[in-house]
């Protein structure tokens, strides 16, 4: 038979620790306590001390990690609040829910900082396309959000989606919300004062999601994964709609004290988080908890994961008021219990007492753990490839073709175009280039969001996978003419219980933390998502990171297409050979092998600030970050994505690209590297041909290699180049754009 | 002119609505709460686009018990002015003061992007400062635009001049291709007879400024307040 802590995911001494604290035997419904809120998905107690690498300080950060998200100020007396979270296993075992339970906890995390929500993102990885189931999780998923987000009226603007074997059977689902506050009215989640009333306001409490967190969240999955499907809760995304007006219009008066939404571990969570903040304590009777079903006991009213649901802690005094508020959105508030200040979460039923335990040892007394760690063995041989060992192809341009057609480097315009992504009219650069820009109505100022993470670098070298992840991340955000200033993030990986995994996840935050530090962006907050395995095979380890940035002049706002005919290429930044972890040798080789590109963060940096300068004086008429595919597939995404018109949206259907580019290539390095290796620090930009020299001396005066490679014109996309300087590249627009814009319909679209 | 937009629980378009006709267009606007009874003061009544009451049921179909969607239809019997948007189209469609019914989107998916509307009747008030026969580029983003109609029924909309946006391609021709959802006969917005009452489920807030790749939109609201200050007669010119 199983011991007790065994029932609820516990050590025995895990057990002893709780004994030590209540000074007896807890009872079974503390125990349940305590095993939701020491589980890895709410305690992280397997990568808090590895977390507290990151640097989380600087002179914009509002509220930096602890809360339910960081924010930043981006003058105009604002706030942005932001924040990125997963919800991968849910997804996994039902997609549509999953995702859009996924985009319900997110948006509560973002309100309940007082932040009018604004915008979303969704950073998605799943199995290839060839097998049916993962093509089922990709549309459900998609529909899922979209369902979700849409009612909302929250625009979907941006994001990234990969596909790769590793994530087969455990697809990966980020989320990232951003939010305004007036920098004066962000409201925390704790309960203080004592004697103030605490409310549950929003959905009734069922029986859906429980044991979301301690059994979906923090094991791995094997074929019994799908009879865990009850554990997934159903969202309605009307009910959150109504609860973020509500909560809206509440925080306008100054009724609130403190608000916690109720996500994972429901009211044991929202409960013991609010009060060990505040460092008082919280009484509370279940049989007040408005429910859908009948006959839940302590314990599943306690642990339900039941959606749209928070907790507001307010002023004695002003109950009727808060009742009136949500009343007038047609939503149920009802007192539950009260803020005390003996440091107890206090748990009754009718009155009985059925739970008594110290508020902040739950939601911070967890055990820390400094788990082994060992670097795993396959690094040996992957960095031991040689490139040397794959003959240089006989033809370049199929290989082109071939590229711009795999799902991870064509248009995703069939994903995010069943995506709301102008709604509230905020969006001024759409989907579809290097990060999406939303204007702060009322100010010249706008924010420019990211998300990145190319997980195949991390897992050939975590450290550096890290830190690309950052440095790519604030160089999209630089492509639009924005200063990075922050980011979150979102670390998906394997389970912690292994050293190979625990190894890849700390060497990642190293890398990370040193680029955040390199680039002046602090981390503002994150979510950490492990077990990510499907029969004992881990995912390759995959942070995610959110970057924003700030654009002090939205006119001056840059997008990665052409703008015409007749502007002058230029090479921010320089080509090495390296080929390691790319998507062509993946085609090549059905392989993720060798070493990722190279990162020098000085080069970076100077990169960056020449794009910055140069799109700010106004020279630089078009920006595009040098990613996965290499040159050859950024200066073929110019050409899809420009227009004549400087405006224009780039998405708009069955709008054919408006010019092609004549580039030549001067270089020694064999031409499959220089068109398709993917050389960290680069950005292709377009000036007049009267600015060139201006554009160099910005470039020199921060260090930037600069270099000339062509001119914008005609319809055809021409390269020449390599040692011999011949024509490797000589393709029509419109064709290679047909192609790169229909793959993913055609795989999915049925 | 004074202009009411109209909140039911899930609107979400009422922001972008208010913008556009406060901030845009400069007329006094107002957010109006769905059990409001009395709207005898505006002489412009905004359905916005959203997701009104989830779109539980049918699109638009519980919006039309709320007092305010009722005083839409005294609005609109008197004369004064009553645009609907996207849900806002539905709402209108299912209380009755348009004719016809919206499915779901003939590739079964939400759609958002910009599309090309040719404007086919000039002589109402939401567009008599349009060109006939203009070509404006334009977002949707919906998932139950697919207008239908019966014969009957679209054959009094034609002969009455009630189509008034269809959707086309870049050259103006009302191609298969160029319709976004399916819609019968490419319609994307009708009027009623007298042509006060006008839904639409393009967004025109959408494209009302330069910085959001489009104005053209805007003129939707700008003949509005046009005709308004001509005392209701269509002015040219």
């Amino acid at each position: 038979m199983a011991e007790r802590w065994e029932n609820v995911g516990l050590t025995a001494e895990e057990y002893d620790r709780i004994i030590t604290i209540l000074g007896r035997e807890p009872n079974d419904l503390e125990l349940g306590l305590y095993g939701l809120m020491w589980s890895e998905h709410c305690s992280y107690k397997h990568s808090k001390i590895h977390l507290a690498l990151f640097p989380s300080a600087g002179e914009a950060v509002l509220q930096g990690p602890g809360e339910n998200a960081g924010v930043l100020d981006i003058g105009n007396g604002l706030g942005l609040a932001f924040r990125l979270e997963s919800h991968n296993h849910p997804s996994a075992i039902e997609p549509y829910q999953g995702a859009a339970t996924g985009i319900g906890g997110i948006v509560r995390d973002i309100f309940t900082m007082g932040a009018r929500p604004i915008a979303l993102l969704d950073s998605l990885r799943f199995g290839t396309l060839d097998e049916p189931r993962n093509r089922y999780l990709c549309s459900g998923v998609v529909s899922g959000i979209s369902g979700y987000g849409n009612c909302l009226g929250l625009p979907t603007v941006g994001g990234e989606v990969y596909f790769d074997s590793c994530y087969r059977g455990n697809p990966l689902v980020n989320v990232l919300c951003l939010g305004l506050v007036p920098k004066d009215r962000i409201v925390r989640g704790q309960a203080t004062g004592v004697g103030n009333p605490v409310f549950i306001v929003g959905a009734r409490t069922g029986r859906d999601g429980i044991h979301g967190a301690s059994l979906l969240a923090s094991r791995e999955f094997d074929e019994s994964a799908e009879e865990m499907r009850p554990a997934v809760q159903v969202g309605d995304p009307f009910m959150e709609k109504l609860l973020i007006e509500a909560c809206l219009e509440l925080f306008e008066t100054d009724f609130v004290v403190g608000m916690n939404d109720l996500g994972a571990a429901g009211l044991t969570s929202a409960c013991s988080e609010t009060a060990g903040r505040a460092g008082s304590g919280m009484e509370l009777d279940v049989a007040l908890v408005p429910r859908r079903e009948e006959g839940m006991n302590p314990y599943e009213v306690m642990l339900s994961e039941s959606q749209e649901r928070m907790l507001v802690i307010v002023r004695q005094g002003c109950e009727d008021q808060v009742r009136q508020i949500f009343e007038k959105w047609g939503l149920e508030a009802a007192q539950i219990g009260r803020v005390t200040d003996d440091g107890l979460l206090r748990v009754r039923e009718n009155g009985r007492l059925v739970a008594e335990v110290p508020a902040a040892s739950l939601s911070d007394q967890a055990p820390v753990y400094d788990r082994p760690r060992r670097r795993p063995d396959y690094l040996d041989e992957t960095s031991a490839f040689d490139i040397d060992q794959i003959p240089v192809p006989e033809e370049y341009e199929s290989w082109l073709q071939r590229l711009l057609q795999s799902p991870n480097l064509a248009s995703k315009e069939w994903i995010f175009g069943q995506f709301d992504y102008m709604v509230r009219t905020n969006t001024i650069v759409y989907p579809g280039g290097d990060a999406a820009v939303l204007r702060i109505k009322g100010s010249e100022r706008g924010v420019a969001v990211s998300t990145d993470g190319n997980a195949r670098y991390c897992y050939l070298d975590p450290h550096l996978g890290g830190a690309i992840a950052v440095a790519e991340a604030a160089r999209n955000v630089v492509c639009t003419g924005a200063r990075p200033a922050g980011i979150t993030n979102c670390l998906n990986f394997g389970s912690p219980e292994r050293p190979d995994v625990l190894w890849q996840f700390r060497q990642v935050i190293e890398g990370m933390s040193e680029a955040c530090r390199a680039l002046g962006t602090p981390v503002t907050g994150g979510n950490v998502s492990f077990y990510n395995e499907t029969s004992g095979q881990a995912i390759h380890p995959t942070p995610v990171v959110g970057m924003v940035g700030l654009l002090d002049d939205i006119s001056k706002r840059c997008t990665a297409g052409f703008k015409g005919a007749g502007d002058v290429v230029v090479l921010l930044g320089s080509n090495r050979p390296e080929l390691g972890g790319s998507e062509y040798l993946v085609q090549r080789t059905g392989q993720v092998t060798g070493r990722p590109p190279r990162l020098d963060l000085d080069l970076e940096r100077a990169v960056q600030e020449t794009c910055l300068a140069g799109i700010s004086a106004g020279l630089i008429r078009s920006a595009h970050d040098c990613a996965e595919g290499g040159l050859a597939v950024a200066l073929a995404e110019c050409c899809f994505l420009s227009s004549t018109d400087d405006l224009a949206p780039p998405q708009l259907p069955g709008r054919t690209p408006a010019v092609g580019v004549q580039v030549s290539l001067r270089s020694e390095m064999r031409p499959d590297a220089l068109l398709f290796g993917e050389s960290q620090s680069r950005i292709l930009v377009t000036v007049k041909e009267e600015d060139v020299p201006q554009l160099e001396e910005i470039a020199r005066s921060n260090g930037a290699p600069c270099t000339v490679l062509g001119m914008t014109g005609g319809e055809r996309l021409m390269i020449t180049g390599g040692p011999a300087g011949q024509q490797l590249i000589d393709l029509l627009v419109t064709e290679l754009w047909q192609s790169w814009q229909s793959a993913l319909e055609k795989l999915l679209g049925e | 002119m004074r202009a009411a937009v109209i909140v039911l629980p899930g609107s979400n378009c009422d922001v972008d609505a208010y913008h556009v006709l406060r901030e845009v267009v400069g007329l006094e606007t107002d957010y109006v709460w769905h059990q409001e009874g009395d709207l005898s003061r505006y002489d412009l009544l905004v359905i916005p686009g959203g997701f009104s009451y989830g779109d539980y049921l049918r699109a638009g179909a519980i919006a039309k018990f709320s007092p305010a969607i009722q005083e839409a239809a005294r609005a609109a019997a008197q004369g004064r002015l009553v645009l609907g948007i996207c849900n806002g189209f539905q709402v209108l469609l299912e209380t009755g003061l348009l004719p016809g019914a919206m499915r779901s989107n003939e590739s079964m998916l939400f759609r958002c992007r910009f599309v090309h509307l040719r404007v086919e009747n000039t002589d109402i008030p939401f567009t008599h400062e349009y060109k006939t026969g203009a070509v404006l580029r334009i977002p949707v983003a919906h998932g139950e635009g697919n207008y239908y109609a019966d014969a009957e029924t679209l054959q009094e909309l034609q002969e009455h001049g009630q189509v008034v946006f269809r959707y086309v391609d870049e050259t103006g021709a009302p191609t298969a291709a160029a319709n976004p959802n399916g819609s019968l006969a490419n319609i994307a917005g009708i009027c009623n007879r007298e042509g006060n009452v006008l839904g639409m489920m393009p967004h025109p807030e959408r494209c009302a400024e330069t910085i959001l790749g489009s104005q053209d939109g805007r003129r939707v609201f700008t003949s509005a307040l046009a005709w308004w200050r001509n005392k209701g007669v269509i002015g040219r010119g």
